[in-house]
């Protein structure tokens, strides 16, 4: 967060500048815009025919549809796990506090693989709840519910790493002032924490939305990866990559990389309407 | 007083116990009924030494160009005003939005030998598909956002006196960098490095596909996991996630150290 005005200085009539510029530009284009366009000229490889085949077939539907039911499912619950966690954290002091975010970042340093086999081990056959889940008749691995608890596993920083830091910058001034002043603990989140972390709220839950969608090997160990029933639109890709159907996994990647495209617009937006605010903010504290 | 306390910490620290804690202890209760002697076979394994070969070289190759492009993109994002800039900004972001299977697909396709980039190579006889090349390709890409978004806030804060006054004492463009700007910048930079080595030690998706896993060659130590579950080798597999656990907790502990040293330096500066 910068706290004072940026001076950018313009390339143009500075050699070195304009070396290194366009040093970035061009490296950026080779890493970072070929893989993207790759896609989309490789989907379209086989004609717009098959690329519609692909995208409409019942399979590829299918997928789609589950991933979209694991992102409704998954979102919503790491939605209020970071709230929880951010009023926690953000609003007491408490013994652990720092050892708390920390833990709470662990995910994103485990491998996907390590928390598919992880889950396994709670929940398969050979699993911790292993015997009980089958006296009680009940398969939870390589069904959609594993789907959903690895999700739930992998994107869970996202949502409270966005808040933690925000509320703690607010500070709970407003907060105390509508509870002493007589508002339920409730009523003082809707109307006061709320519209203050809203945008920051977005954000995490675009993020996450975006990596639930995504997930690919955390989900591919759990998922039992059966062809219209458990396969995510990743998994989905991967079959239609090793049919050698090398055309037919580029359409079914466009869909991702559409969401991709779109959730990076998204952020941008929400962070140049934050900074905007903020500076509005700054400029009202000196007035 | 704020309320909500119990219930907000309850339900956080159920939610971590459930969700992260147990599986993770389910998986080192697995691998601890193993046996010190079987374990250490299993992870001591020759295939499973050669994945960690290929593994932390790859990611080594992938965390030093990433430390390269990742100082010059936040260098060229704070320092100059360009036209794209912009664009850039947001674009450094694509490796985390765009899922590791489709990322997989596209650099496959870009450096298989009829690809984009592989039609060029390949005559030059740098073979990057079904290669230990092209798993830190893919390393790489996925990536790419740590350094750059680890060093440009630290860029952008920095004080604009302290470089003047260097230059005004005489020092030139490249005194100043090495002397002034750098040391500044350094505990972030090598910060955002480990979090990009820990990413590419666990990366799984984007390589799988432009790897060839072969075993003893071209196979990572995810993959190697996988496989030890998808032949019922339990215990194999959990001891070969259990590696990879542990590696990621010691560059975990690295990254909160290295970022501690940057809040330290912070305060000195006024």
């Amino acid at each position: 967060m910068s706290t004072r005005p940026l001076h950018r200085v313009p390339v143009t009539g500075r050699p070195a500048a304009m070396l290194l510029v366009g040093t970035g530009m061009l490296l950026a284009a080779l890493v970072l815009v070929a893989p993207i366009l790759a896609i989309a000229v490789n989907a379209f490889g086989a004609g717009v025919g098959h690329y519609l085949a692909t995208v409409t077939h019942p399979d590829t539907l299918h997928a789609i549809g589950l991933t979209v039911l694991t992102a409704i499912v998954v979102v919503p619950v790491n939605i209020a796990f970071g709230v929880c966690a951010a009023w926690a954290i953000c609003r007491f002091r408490f013994p652990g506090r720092k050892l708390l975010i920390a833990v709470i970042e662990v995910p994103f340093s485990v491998s996907p693989v390590v928390a598919g086999v992880a889950y396994l081990f709670v929940y398969g056959d050979q699993g911790l709840f292993g015997d009980a889940l089958a006296a009680m008749d009940v398969q939870v691995m390589f069904t959609v519910w594993a789907i959903f608890l690895v999700s739930l596993f992998v994107t869970s920083p996202y949502v409270a790493r966005e808040l933690i830091p925000l509320m703690q910058v607010q500070g709970s001034e407003g907060e105390e002032a509508a509870i002493s002043l007589g508002a339920s603990g409730l009523r003082t989140f809707l109307h006061v924490t709320l519209p203050n972390i809203k945008w920051g709220l977005l954000y995490g839950a675009i993020l996450c939305n975006a990596r639930v969608m995504g997930e690919f090997g955390a989900v591919s160990v759990v998922s039992g990866n059966i062809r219209g029933q458990t396969n995510t639109l990743p998994l989905h890709i991967e079959l239609l990559y090793h049919d050698y159907n090398t055309a037919g996994a580029f359409a079914a990647a466009t869909t991702l990389a559409v969401l991709a495209v779109l959730t990076l617009v998204v952020k941008t937006t929400i962070e140049r309407r934050t900074a905007a605010l903020r500076r509005e903010a700054m400029e009202d504290g000196a007035a | 007083m704020l309320p909500g306390f119990g219930l907000t910490l309850g339900c956080t620290l159920l939610f971590l116990a459930l969700v992260v804690a147990l599986p993770l202890a389910a998986l080192l209760m697995k691998s601890a009924a193993l046996g010190w002697a079987d374990f250490l076979a299993v992870v001591g394994s020759p295939r499973a030494l050669a994945t960690y070969r290929v593994t932390v070289g790859a990611a080594l190759a992938a965390t030093l160009f990433n430390m390269a492009f990742g100082l010059l993109i936040a260098w060229i994002l704070v320092r100059y005003e360009f036209p794209g800039r912009r664009a850039l900004d947001a674009l450094v972001d694509l490796p985390f939005a765009l899922p590791t299977a489709v990322a997989g697909i596209a650099l496959t396709g870009l450096f298989a030998g009829n690809g984009w980039f592989g039609q060029f190579l390949e005559p030059l006889g740098i073979k990057v598909a079904h290669s230990v090349t092209g798993i830190a390709v893919a390393m790489a890409f996925t990536s790419v956002p740590f350094v750059v978004r680890t060093v440009q806030p630290v860029l952008e804060d920095m004080d604009p006196e302290l470089e003047e006054a260097a230059r005004s004492l005489g020092a030139t463009e490249r005194q100043v960098f090495a002397r002034v700007v750098f040391p500044v910048i350094l505990p972030a930079w090598l910060a955002g490095g480990s979090l990009a080595f820990a990413r590419s030690l666990g990366e799984f998706g984007a390589i799988i596909f432009i790897a060839g896993n072969l075993p003893f060659r071209t196979e990572i130590t995810a993959l190697l996991a996988f496989i030890r579950l998808e032949e019922f080798d339990y215990s194999g597999a959990a001891a070969i996630a259990t590696v990879m656990l542990l590696a990621a907790f010691l560059l975990l502990v690295l990254v909160n150290l290295l970022q501690a040293w940057q809040l330290r330096y912070l305060d000195k500066t006024p």
